[in-house]
């Protein structure tokens, strides 16, 4: 049975329906999507109706029903015809062959004993950003990472926070991959907009403002000015932010400076102290103003120890005010060396080197600068198909971002909505945060698929 | 490995310092034996009679930690684990997580032809070589042995790729093990309630095969224990993928315990690993949402000590981030990809065809070269010496410089002047800053190409010939 509804109506609906009773329905509006046969159903769709294809958008809106909104369970239950099948595993007849002369005929029985692992004495740093009106800040919430005993979602010790993820937004429009402009053109120009979208649509913990025109290059605005759109954001949502400056390295003390100031109480995170600046004055303004600072390297575990030092001795930086960006390169480009660098830098840090036990976190929209993520198609022509970028962009955004959950990075930075959805639900399902129905896998083996 | 100090092998080695493993000396060689680029047989010597004990002693003390099996014939053979450490620092992983697209034996045959030749011949470039899908799993979802045992025919007559055939109940294993064995193949699955008829057939026919024990790892080194005891070493271990919630968790945490335990020594449970990924086809049916999953699914299991996965989804986005996952965490850590500095001729390049210029990183070099290759623009492709550094670091570094760019082209004797009737060079966009530079030392007109070499073909039409002057 199918009904309609307009698309107006969804979102309000949502707040209260049993979210069951959606299954099978047909949306009508400027574009007319049916859902019906995709047995869920997305709190997210809203956002999705703005895609170029309906039919794209319709499927990663889709996924956001991994996000374990009460759908989930109309949906197993579908699957669980076929998943709940015991083995049909009939007696069978013995066969009359000769037997290795070895035989056993009955099981030899054995323990697995695994010790945890016992060269990680250390435990990582907990920072905490965003600061309540406890804490002198109007933050409603705030987000605590670190505190690891071990490698993440490891038995060796339980993982005391979870990851979180920081959209991004920036104070002016910029160029992006299409995939993931689709999702922001209506707010582009509205920093306080974007950041509510974010926020209130994405499900971004935290939100990350780039002060990206402060650069020479680009507009020059001011220090001043482009603190106002701080201003704004911090009025607009209530989560805790990150503030990026342009990356100009001549510019962006000056612009962190005054943005750690209109900020004050608000216990931010400054990005970011590198090697190549002024870091002395962003620890500065970090310490004066109550936040905490990013500490930026490039895939150098040496470099990030001299920074972290640097900061610490040199700065006074407290401990809990530091978090390390070690970089992050994406998938097929780089990404061997993210991954091991941050594994390794985790590993010292667990096993007790005081300069590298901190949280990390990760550029991981870098994602979009594989041409994997954006291009429309292969460049090669020997490559097979490589399919809608839609599909390939976030994708890649995922894969980039989980495989240095791996390796031990906490927060993320990300742009793309479906892979935000996913990377924490994969993410929290690893930390055990996510309960789900048990799924019988006795009988993988014979399920039955359709023809892709 | 058994040893870590490269006295430990020279002990074993024939201390002739001849040479012909490669390198000056034994000594040398057992530093290559220990990090293993090296290998026994490189040592001729070593291969003669009266050094027999020698070199059983040494396959001992060299074998890695987690046995290695082999699965299939001939070129497209696989092999899996082998390795020796926890971490790729350390050194670095052993045979690339082998990824297994499924078929079964309810598909229609035109369909089934048309799966296998597709997952046979999907590939992508990267880095000079092409990265493509290692296996065919032919599921029996009919569980009638006539119907597997023809899929399993069908399936041979199109592919030469290693197979794993998958069936709990052993009549229809063996049904597909009869058409099969002669490829080699990998049997999934022995289990708590099959595990004696299936030895038997593992046994029979000497394949390997996997062990399934869904979260019980203590059955599952039960089953190890026999089976090695019944005279079978080449197995794998499913401990069971659970695609989804607090199970999955367990599931992680199942697979680093196996692997902790079998680098850790306990070689009863030191065998490959199997992750199955396709599970999530069991709670997801939307193609794009169970494609997603499986590709993180596959993409945690290939970080974490998967050896050989079974997937479903052959949507592309989700093949080529598996692919790529694969290649990134097996790379040697320990080597730059570069290629050789030198000026290379894409397709057949006249006076009229451009130069271009860019690093020997092999990730930039290969990207370029396919980029022009691809759309048939005819150049000369200056890879310079930049210590394997890409375009914009090794600006930023120092690499890639004016002199840099001279140098190559001496070192290839290539005149702009006699090999071109343009004087032009183009750089890379990421290089702009580097043009003054340049034409002050080359004498010669600079111009800048596209950031993205894969714009290159739209900048060309745009920006080449060269106007002249
Ligand atoms: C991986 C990486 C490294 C690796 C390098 C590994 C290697 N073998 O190259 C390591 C860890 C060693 C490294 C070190 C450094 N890095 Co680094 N690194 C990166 C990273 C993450 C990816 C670079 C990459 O591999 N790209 C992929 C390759 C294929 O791209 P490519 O070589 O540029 O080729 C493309 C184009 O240039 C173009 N192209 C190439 N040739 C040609 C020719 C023509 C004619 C045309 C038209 C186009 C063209 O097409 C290619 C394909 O798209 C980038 C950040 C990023 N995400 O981009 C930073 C980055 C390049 N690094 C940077 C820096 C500063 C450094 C260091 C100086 C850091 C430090 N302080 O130590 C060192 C320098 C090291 C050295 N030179 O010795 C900066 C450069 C900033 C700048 N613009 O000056 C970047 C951009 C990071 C950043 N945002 O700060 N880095
Ligand atoms: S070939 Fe063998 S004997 Fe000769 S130098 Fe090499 S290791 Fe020594």
């Amino acid at each position: 049975m199918t009904k309609k509804v307009k698309i107006s109506e969804l979102t309000n609906m949502l707040q209260d329906l049993d979210i069951e009773a959606l299954e099978g329905v047909e949306i009508e509006g400027d574009i007319e999507i049916d859902i019906g046969g995709l047995g869920g159903f997305d709190p997210n769709l809203a956002h999705a109706l703005g895609h170029e294809t309906a039919q794209l958008s319709v499927h990663l809106a889709n996924i956001s029903r991994l996000l374990g909104y009460p759908v989930e369970q109309a949906f197993a239950s579908a699957s669980m015809s076929m998943a709940g099948q015991q083995p049909q595993m009939q007696p069978q007849d013995k066969q009359q062959i000769p037997f290795g002369s070895g035989r056993l005929s009955e099981l030899l029985s054995a323990k697995l004993e695994v010790e945890p692992a016992q060269e990680w004495t250390h435990t990582i740093q907990e920072v905490t950003l965003g600061a309540t009106s406890s804490d002198g800040g109007s933050r409603k919430s705030t987000v605590t990472i670190g505190g690891e005993k071990a490698l993440p979602y490891y038995f060796d010790a339980p993982m005391p926070n979870r990851n979180y993820v920081t959209m991004d937004v920036f104070d002016m429009p910029i160029g992006m991959a299409k995939a993931v402009k689709v999702n922001y053109e209506d707010v582009m120009g509205d920093p306080g907009e974007w950041a509510k979208k974010v926020v209130n649509e994405f499900n971004a913990d935290m939100v990350t403002v780039h002060l990206v025109s402060t650069d020479p290059m680009i507009k020059d605005t001011s220090p001043r000015e482009a603190s106002k759109v701080v201003e704004d954001v911090l009025q607009a949502v209530d989560v805790p932010l990150v503030i990026g400056g342009s990356g100009n390295p001549q510019k962006d003390p000056e612009v962190l400076e005054k943005a750690a100031e209109v900020a004050e109480g608000e216990r931010v995170l400054l990005a970011s102290a590198s090697l190549n600046l002024d870091y002395e004055r962003i620890a500065k303004a970090a310490i004066n103003y109550g936040h905490a600072v990013l500490s930026w390297t490039q895939l150098e575990i040496n470099a990030q120890k001299e920074l972290n030092r640097k900061l610490m001795k040199q700065c006074n930086v407290p401990r809990e005010s530091i978090v390390m960006d070690p970089t992050t390169a994406a998938l097929g480009y780089g990404l061997d060396y993210a991954y091991t660098n941050m594994e390794r830098i985790r590993l010292a840090g667990l096993m007790g080197d005081e300069e590298l036990t901190f949280p990390m976190s990760s550029g991981t929209t870098n994602a979009w600068g594989a041409r994997e993520s954006w291009m429309k198609s292969s460049p090669m022509k020997d490559d097979s198909d490589w399919g809608p970028r839609e599909y390939r962009g976030p994708i890649w955004e995922i894969v980039t971002g989980l495989s240095l959950a791996l390796a031990g990075n906490d927060l993320f930075m990300m742009m793309h909505p479906t892979s935000v959805q996913v990377l924490k639900e994969i993410t929290q399902t690893l930390y055990g945060s996510v309960d789900k129905e048990t799924v019988d896998i006795s009988n993988w083996v014979e399920i039955e698929m359709e023809v892709q | 490995m058994k040893v870590n100090s490269p006295l430990e092998v020279y002990k074993y080695l024939p201390g002739d310092n001849c040479g012909v493993c490669g390198v000056d000396t034994c000594m040398a060689f057992a530093s290559k034996l220990l990090d293993r680029s090296g290998q026994l047989n490189d040592c001729t010597p070593l291969l003669e009679d009266e050094n027999k004990d020698k070199l059983e002693k040494l396959e001992h003390l060299l074998a890695p930690e987690i046995r290695e099996v082999e699965i299939g014939i001939g070129d497209k053979s696989v092999v899996i684990g082998g390795d020796d450490v926890l971490y790729r620092h350390k050194l670095t992983f052993f045979n690339k997580t082998a990824l297994a697209y499924d078929v079964w034996d309810t598909l229609d045959e035109d369909n089934l032809v048309e799966r296998v030749k597709y997952i046979e011949d999907f590939k992508k470039f990267y880095v000079g070589e092409f990265l493509s899908p290692d296996m065919i799993a032919i599921r029996s979802s009919s569980n009638d042995p006539k119907k597997f045992a023809d899929t399993v025919e069908k399936v041979m007559e199109n592919t030469e790729l290693p197979l794993i055939l998958c069936s709990f109940d052993p009549v229809v294993l063996r049904a597909g093990v009869e058409k099969a064995h002669k490829r080699n193949p990998l049997l999934y699955a022995a289990t708590m309630s099959n595990w004696q008829e299936v030895a038997d057939i593992a046994l029979e026919y000497d394949l390997a095969v996997t062990l399934f024990s869904p979260n019980d790892l203590d059955n599952l080194k039960s089953l190890a224990t026999s089976f090695n005891k019944m005279g079978g070493e080449k197995l794998v271990l499913d401990p069971g993928t659970y695609p989804t919630g607090k199970e999955l968790n367990t599931t992680f945490n199942n697979i680093l315990k196996i692997r902790r335990a079998g680098i850790g020594g306990d070689k009863d449970i030191a065998y490959p690993i199997m992750a199955v990924p396709l599970t999530s086809w069991l709670v997801h049916k939307d193609t794009v949402t169970a494609s997603y999953w499986e590709t993180v699914l596959a993409s945690v299991f290939t970080i974490k000590y998967g050896d050989v996965m079974i997937l479903h989804s052959t949507e592309p986005y989700a093949m080529m981030a598996e692919l790529h996952l694969g290649d990134t965490i097996y790379t040697d850590p320990r080597k730059p990809v570069t290629v050789d500095p030198g000026v290379y001729e894409v397709g057949s390049p006249t006076p009229e065809s451009p130069l271009i210029i860019t690093t020997n990183f092999a990730l930039t070099y290969y990207t370029v070269e396919s980029d022009l290759s691809s759309n048939s623009i005819n150049s000369y492709l200056a890879a310079v010496d930049t210590d394997g550094i890409g375009v914009e670091a090794a600006v930023a570094g120092g690499q890639l410089t004016a002199s840099k760019i001279k140098e190559v082209l001496e070192l290839a004797d290539f005149s702009l002047n006699e090999k071109t009737s343009h004087n032009t060079i183009i750089l890379p966009g990421l290089a702009a800053r580097l043009q003054g530079d340049v034409e002050d030392m080359l004498d010669a007109n600079v111009l800048i190409g596209s950031a993205d070499s894969g714009r290159l073909p739209g900048w060309m039409d745009k920006n080449w010939p060269p106007e002249k002057e």
